[in-house]
């Protein structure tokens, strides 16, 4: 972020949904009831939203433009203003809220979703590397991972003890989270006794997938009070981009997670919380240095990205949970992450706080 | 809508590149694609990749490449490792929009200069399979685009009482247009009027010489804040308005000729800009018309022309280059080069290059004020931006 200048803004409603697959539901007819859900939570209606933005990916509906048809799902008659990203509903509010920034607007909607269920996501997302070396050899997306983790089990900074802990924690801390999908506890020594599946993860270090979306209200200053008792603020938000070439930088480490924490303000104040897209446990590991999160943060009280991981919104609900905490009255600041691309590439990282 | 009454920041741009557009760039990966484009825009800029805040990039369906969220492997070939970078998507428009959404990251003052970009490398995939997936529930336009937009045009023929031949003037003059752009993708110089005419019927009332082509190519341009647009040693085309629209693709009572989705946009576009007489005001026109009917029809639509009235202005040469008082897409437009992703923001950035006075030989003489206009999904989505030499 550049000008210091910016306006207040809030995230003021959040409705989600996650199942380990969603069989029986095209993706408008699972997101329709979560796009009024949000709208209805703060008493407005599409036309009283000045932008919209949302998140998908043509490649997990298996079809060209597939985000036109969920637009419908808005009711976008009349016309509305209104874009799309092919990433993480994370970015799409992202938009939204350089929108909002703009100062001609006040309110926006944003949406993601993805199902990952109708095909073998660990086989899709190899055709999210580099086209020409890589992606033609098809390596899965749990096998670059675990070279990865083996990277950084060998660097000394993390034990196959400690992932098998944050593991353990996902899964206690999901159990009280209604859309998590893996929510069974399992302690560290029943984890460590796994086999392995993409050695040296096991498959309590590996996501458990899901089918799912979210839908958010944003609203600016004085309107956010207006529409809700406690708008959760977005204090500082930022988003940077890792080299793709896994073989050139250093996978124990997110430089890019790094720089937006810093100009997210992730150190300027005391954190009760983080939610992190961490999709799998070296993830959650690197990002906790990365992010300079201390020992006496909560990490993903929701079981986080690895209790449930709904590619296109994982790393949007995690803006979602960290909302519903802080509206409630669990915590009062927090730190919230989202990522994309093999071995967190692409992160972004922002600061919510309540009044 | 908001009642917010902050102001936003100036925008410049102040550098446009475009690669040569063909069928087939077989001599670079879609990563020499993006920098071909990328690096003349740097230089008309006279900037270099340190400069740059942030990367805005657009492009179509992934399927048109088989590759998967390309800004993820594209990182180090837009020079964004270290910075931030977002990949907008909203069907056909999408070269639009994302050179709107670019500019909403200085307008927001978020960013100081950011370089957008959008393209398409058609030759790695096939966009008809791409468009005939087969989805449930849906019925597949196998016919592609053309299939889908030929029953709106002849609507359009039947309402306006257009003579048949409108269609054949718009295509011919384009593909004229385009032999004065050394980066359009066809340059039929032995093109006849009559060639046009007899070409083969596709969908019926389109000819094969009245559609566009397939092509490969990037199109990229950097934005800057208003103390740096002053300060640029070069020309400046100034952002006076940006919209985006969507609605959708079916309801009761919708007019798929001229969509209100597009009126609106339109309305919302000429007010920022304080254009109040569209036809008198605007100097140069770039429109999205892939199949050549779309000419009036969007006239109409923009407010260009009255309603039925727009086939009139072809007729009698209101839109050519030379001669026209309303030219509209000197660059040859999409009728000559489709890098489906870029389209959009290639008629974003010709229209910006006309006020720079930089537009080469398909200059419009005396240009200050210009149109860029891009349309997506069934004439659903639409994206537009006001530029002129003046702030």
């Amino acid at each position: 972020m550049r000008d210091s200048g910016l306006r207040d803004i809030a995230i003021v409603s959040f409705a989600q949904r996650q199942e380990a697959a969603i069989r029986d539901e095209s993706e408008v007819e699972f997101m329709v009831p979560l796009m009024a859900q949000a709208k209805a939570d703060v008493g407005l209606t599409q036309q009283d939203m000045g932008f919209t933005c949302s998140g998908s990916s043509d490649f997990l509906a298996g079809q060209a433009f597939s985000f036109v048809a969920t637009i419908d799902g808005t009711g976008p008659v009349p016309p509305i203003s209104e874009s799309h990203v092919e990433q993480d509903g994370a970015w799409a509010l992202y938009e939204a809220w350089v929108k909002l920034q703009c100062g001609d607007i006040d309110t926006a909607f944003v949406y993601s979703y993805g199902r990952s269920s109708p095909g073998s996501l660990r086989d899709v997302l190899a055709t999210q590397m580099d086209p020409y070396y890589v992606a033609p050899l098809w390596p899965d997306a749990f096998a670059i991972e675990g070279i990865a983790a083996r990277i950084l089990l060998e660097s000394g900074k993390v034990s196959e003890r400690q992932l098998a802990e944050i593991a353990s924690r996902s899964r206690e801390n999901a159990a009280s989270n209604p859309n998590a999908v893996r929510r069974t506890p399992k302690s560290v020594d029943e984890i460590l006794a796994e086999a392995y599946l993409a050695d040296p993860l096991r498959p309590s270090d590996i996501p458990a997938s899901a089918d799912g979306g979210c839908a958010m209200v944003l609203a600016a200053g004085d309107r956010a009070r207006e529409l809700c008792d406690r708008p959760v603020w977005i204090r500082g938000i930022d988003h940077r981009i890792d080299a793709h070439t896994l073989g050139v930088r250093d996978l124990t480490t997110a430089m890019s997670a790094r720089i937006a924490a810093e100009k997210a303000g992730v150190g300027n104040d005391k954190i009760d919380f983080a939610e992190l897209h961490a999709p799998f446990t070296t993830s959650e590991a690197v990002l906790i240095e990365a992010l300079g999160l201390g020992d006496d943060v909560v990490i993903n009280p929701s079981g986080g990205a690895l209790a449930a991981h709904t590619m296109m919104a994982a790393g949007h609900i995690r803006f979602g949970e960290a909302f519903e905490r802080i509206a409630r009255g669990d915590g009062d600041r927090a730190v919230v992450h989202a990522t994309a691309g093999p071995v967190l590439q692409q992160n972004m990282v922002a600061v919510l706080e309540g009044d | 809508m908001g009642t917010g009454s902050g102001s936003k920041e100036r925008t410049a741009v102040i550098g446009v590149g475009q690669t040569k557009y063909a069928s087939t760039r077989g001599d670079v990966s879609m990563a020499g694609l993006l920098r071909e484009a990328a690096y003349r825009a740097l230089e008309m800029a006279g900037k270099t990749w340190d400069d740059i805040d942030a990367v805005v990039m657009g492009k179509a369906p992934d399927f048109f490449e088989g590759v998967m969220m390309p800004e993820i492997y594209l990182a180090e070939a837009l020079g964004c490792v270290g910075k931030p970078i977002m990949r907008v998507h909203t069907a056909g428009s999408v070269g639009g929009s994302t050179a709107c959404v670019a500019a909403s990251m200085v307008q927001s003052r978020v960013h100081k200069t950011v370089l957008t970009i959008a393209w398409e490398k058609q030759s790695e995939s096939n966009a008809m399979w791409a468009l005939s997936l087969p989805a449930p529930f849906t019925t597949s336009v196998n016919a592609g685009a053309g299939g889908y937009f030929s029953p709106i045009m002849r609507r359009y023929m039947a309402m306006s009482d257009a003579p048949e031949l409108i269609g054949c003037m718009v295509a011919f003059k384009d593909r004229q247009h385009a032999l004065k752009n050394p980066f359009a993708h066809l340059q039929q110089k032995d093109l006849t009027f009559d060639q046009v005419v007899e070409s083969p019927m596709l969908w019926d009332p389109i000819r094969y010489s009245e559609t566009c082509p397939s092509s490969d190519g990037a199109c990229a341009m950097i934005l800057t804040d208003e103390a740096s647009g002053d300060a640029h040693d070069g020309p400046v085309a100034w952002i006076k308005g940006t919209a985006m629209r969507s609605e959708s693709n079916s309801y009761g009572g919708r007019n798929m000729v001229s969509p209100r989705a597009s009126e609106e946009c339109a309305n919302d576009v000429f007010a920022q800009a304080g254009i109040h007489d569209r036809r008198k005001e605007i100097d140069a026109v770039e429109m999205y018309v892939p199949f050549s009917w779309y000419e009036p029809m969007w006239l109409e639509s923009l407010g260009f022309a009255d309603k039925g009235q727009g086939w009139r202005m072809v007729e009698d040469g209101s839109t050519n280059h030379e001669g026209g008082d309303l030219p509209v897409n000197c660059s040859g437009g999409v009728l000559s080069t489709n890098a489906i992703g870029a389209s959009g923001m290639v008629r974003f950035a010709e229209a910006a290059l006309q006020v720079m006075g930089e537009a080469g030989e398909h200059q419009v003489d005396g240009a200050r004020t210009a149109f860029g206009h891009a349309y997506g999904g069934g004439a659903q989505y639409f994206a537009m931006w006001v530029v002129a030499a003046q702030k």
